[in-house]
């Protein structure tokens, strides 16, 4: 660990999870060409992002964006040492997902009862037992799992959330055998108070080093929440770059935080992530133009426009 | 002023209370584009007034020849209605604008130095030394009158045409202006480009001269890092934090970029650690929707944004 903060040591590196081509793009209402989401991948996959989320095998009646996942997965160029984990929600997709050349996979939990239901349409321990299956499967194949828990900061529908409850949640899918476990604050709406007494609790059940944290910032607090997890010891941080995709639970508001920011507050830090800033704002100034938006990011808007 | 300590969260421990210095009247609208008549501006005031801020920054007295904005200083400063225990500083780059400050009633000024000698003379025409004498001044008759000053020292963390600004040079104006009595001295990250990393190396230095409780950080958002920096800055043992309302002000440096930190969002980061400001973020909201409709701008506020819109 290096000591860049007085008496707090912070991680020498940090594993960026890249999810723009994911769950920032699944939140773009825009319909994007397969070609796009390819070229989007490709350039991300020589900025020397070490993970980059690249499809969902959901069923597209539901997540439409996504439709073309095997024809993505198919059309990447594949860059040495770099994952590609896709989502898989139960064992048809994990299947699919395998199929097309998934080498890894990740599954979605809620610590909020009323959001698993809303949003997957079961409760939570029916979802935990439908990953078991898509587990057990991913064990026989090699197939590393990451597990997901949204809500871990509060709901969009039940408000506050239990720190025991997201730690519950997080200890069943690391039981299962998720590798890593990301703890999703899906509206946004953590401080660094709340933060850092979920991660306490979290933490008592499963190893920091096996965490992530994935903050939206709806509320501008991603950053700030962020430099906490780093001082309890996280070193793995989800984000999107040019901040896409926005919130589902208050309409125009931003979602994801972006990768840019995340890269230049980590690097300002001391911190490595192996990962070249101006090739990611490239990337990120591709998908803007090709979704005829701005960027959410404010690296890439001051770098622009010095 | 010292605040007691309070460990609210793991490994660090933070303020128990905040004081918000708001600066969107002043350095907000300074930079903003759009001329705004003295009606709203006074509008903006007295709904901040209301809102449990104990510092509104009203207005500056500067000539008009250079900051037009703030061309209606004096009637601003007498149209509007003072709260009790509400400060209302303003800025004073000279004896003539300080002057002319008391005349207009003013009860607290604030003088603006630089850690930078290129951005001293391209902003204020003089090197820094130069600034100090007259400061000086200022800030004797200051003391004469019993007026207190704050002191800004701007470019804390890099400076748009010198790049790289040395903690300790910081340092050095920090301590000047705290020595010659101002009583507060604010740091501000002037472009925005610091990060917890170089936060934490200026306070550092700058803690050597100047006691933490007389210091403040003023964070500019254009990179998105302003609060992780106030965050730095607080586990540091600051206690006094710049904002502005809606996060009104662009970046003159960066054009179309955003400037100062947004007090709402500031606001909803203490009281989620449980620290405590006296202040309403609601009414914050309210004041800040009143300027961004009288700007015909939207806000710079994530928290305005994601309340606005909430199913």
């Amino acid at each position: 660990f290096s000591e860049n903060l007085q008496c707090q040591a912070l991680p020498e590196k940090v594993k960026i999870v890249e999810v723009g081509p994911r769950d920032g793009l699944q939140n773009e209402k825009t319909i994007v060409p397969t070609e796009t989401k390819i070229h989007l991948i490709d350039m991300l996959s020589v900025s020397g992002l070490p993970v980059i989320e690249a499809t969902s095998f959901v069923s597209p009646k539901w997540v439409p964006q996504m439709a073309d996942q095997v024809e993505v997965m198919k059309g990447i160029c594949r860059q040495p040492g770099v994952s590609y984990p896709v989502l898989t929600p139960n064992l048809k997709g994990f299947q699919a997902a395998v199929k097309a050349g998934a080498s890894e996979v990740a599954i979605f939990g809620a610590a909020s009862e009323l959001f698993s239901k809303k949003n997957i349409n079961c409760s939570v321990d029916e979802s935990l037992q439908r990953f078991d299956e898509v587990m057990k499967a991913a064990k026989e194949a090699g197939v590393p799992v990451r597990g997901y828990v949204s809500c871990v900061l509060g709901c969009p529908y039940e408000g506050k959330v239990a720190p025991e409850k997201v730690a519950h949640v997080a200890k069943s899918l690391y039981s299962m055998g998720c590798y890593e476990i990301s703890l999703g604050d899906t509206i946004g709406v953590g401080t660094p108070g709340s933060m850092s007494e979920m991660l306490e609790a979290v933490s008592r059940e499963v190893p920091v080093n096996a965490l992530a944290v994935h903050c939206h910032d709806t509320y501008g607090q991603a950053l700030a929440n962020i430099l906490v997890a780093l001082q309890m010891g996280i070193s793995v941080v989800d984000s999107s770059v040019a901040g896409l995709g926005g919130c589902p639970y208050a309409q125009g508001a931003s979602g994801n935080v972006a990768t840019e920011d995340v890269v230049y507050m980590l690097h300002g830090l001391g911190i490595q992530t192996g990962v070249d800033l101006s090739k990611l704002m490239d990337a990120g100034a591709f998908i803007c133009r090709s979704l005829n938006r701005k960027t959410n990011s404010k690296v890439s808007q001051a770098t622009c426009k010095l | 002023m010292s605040h007691q300590r309070t460990s609210t969260i793991t490994g660090h421990e933070y303020p128990e209370f905040v004081k918000i210095v708001e600066v969107g009247p002043r350095d907000g609208l300074q930079n903003e584009k759009e001329i705004v008549p003295t009606g709203v501006k006074i509008q903006l005031i007295d709904m901040l007034s209301g809102t449990g801020l104990h510092v509104i920054e009203a207005t500056s007295f500067v000539s008009s020849k250079w900051v037009p904005q703030m061309a209606d200083h004096t009637e601003v400063l007498r149209g509007i209605q003072r709260a009790p225990h509400v400060q209302y500083p303003v800025l004073t780059p000279n004896l003539q604008g300080f002057q002319d400050a008391v005349a207009a009633g003013a009860t607290e000024v604030a003088v603006f130095g630089s850690a930078s000698e290129t951005f001293s003379k391209k902003n204020i025409n003089c090197s820094i030394d130069e600034s100090m004498l007259r400061f000086e001044e200022v800030i004797n008759t200051a003391k004469e009158q019993q007026i207190p000053v704050r002191g800004y020292v701007s470019c804390a963390l890099g400076c748009p045409h010198e790049g790289h600004i040395e903690p300790s040079k910081v340092a050095e104006v920090a301590k000047k202006l705290y020595e010659m009595g101002c009583y507060e001295i604010s740091l501000g990250d002037t472009i925005g480009v610091g990060t917890p990393g170089s936060m934490f190396k200026m306070l550092q230095c700058v803690m050597k001269e100047v006691p933490a409780d007389a210091l403040a950080v003023h964070c500019h958002d254009t990179y998105g890092q302003a609060l992780p920096n106030i965050l730095t800055a607080l586990q540091m043992g600051v206690c006094v934090v710049d904002s502005a309302v809606a996060g009104l002000g662009g970046c003159p440096y960066a054009q179309g970029s955003s400037g100062n930190v947004s007090t709402e969002d500031v606001l909803y980061m203490l009281h989620g650690m449980g620290i405590e400001t006296g202040v309403n973020l609601a009414k914050v909201v309210e004041a800040g929707d009143f300027i961004c409709n009288a700007l015909c701008r939207k806000t710079n506020s994530k928290v305005a944004k994601a309340r606005g819109r909430t199913l």
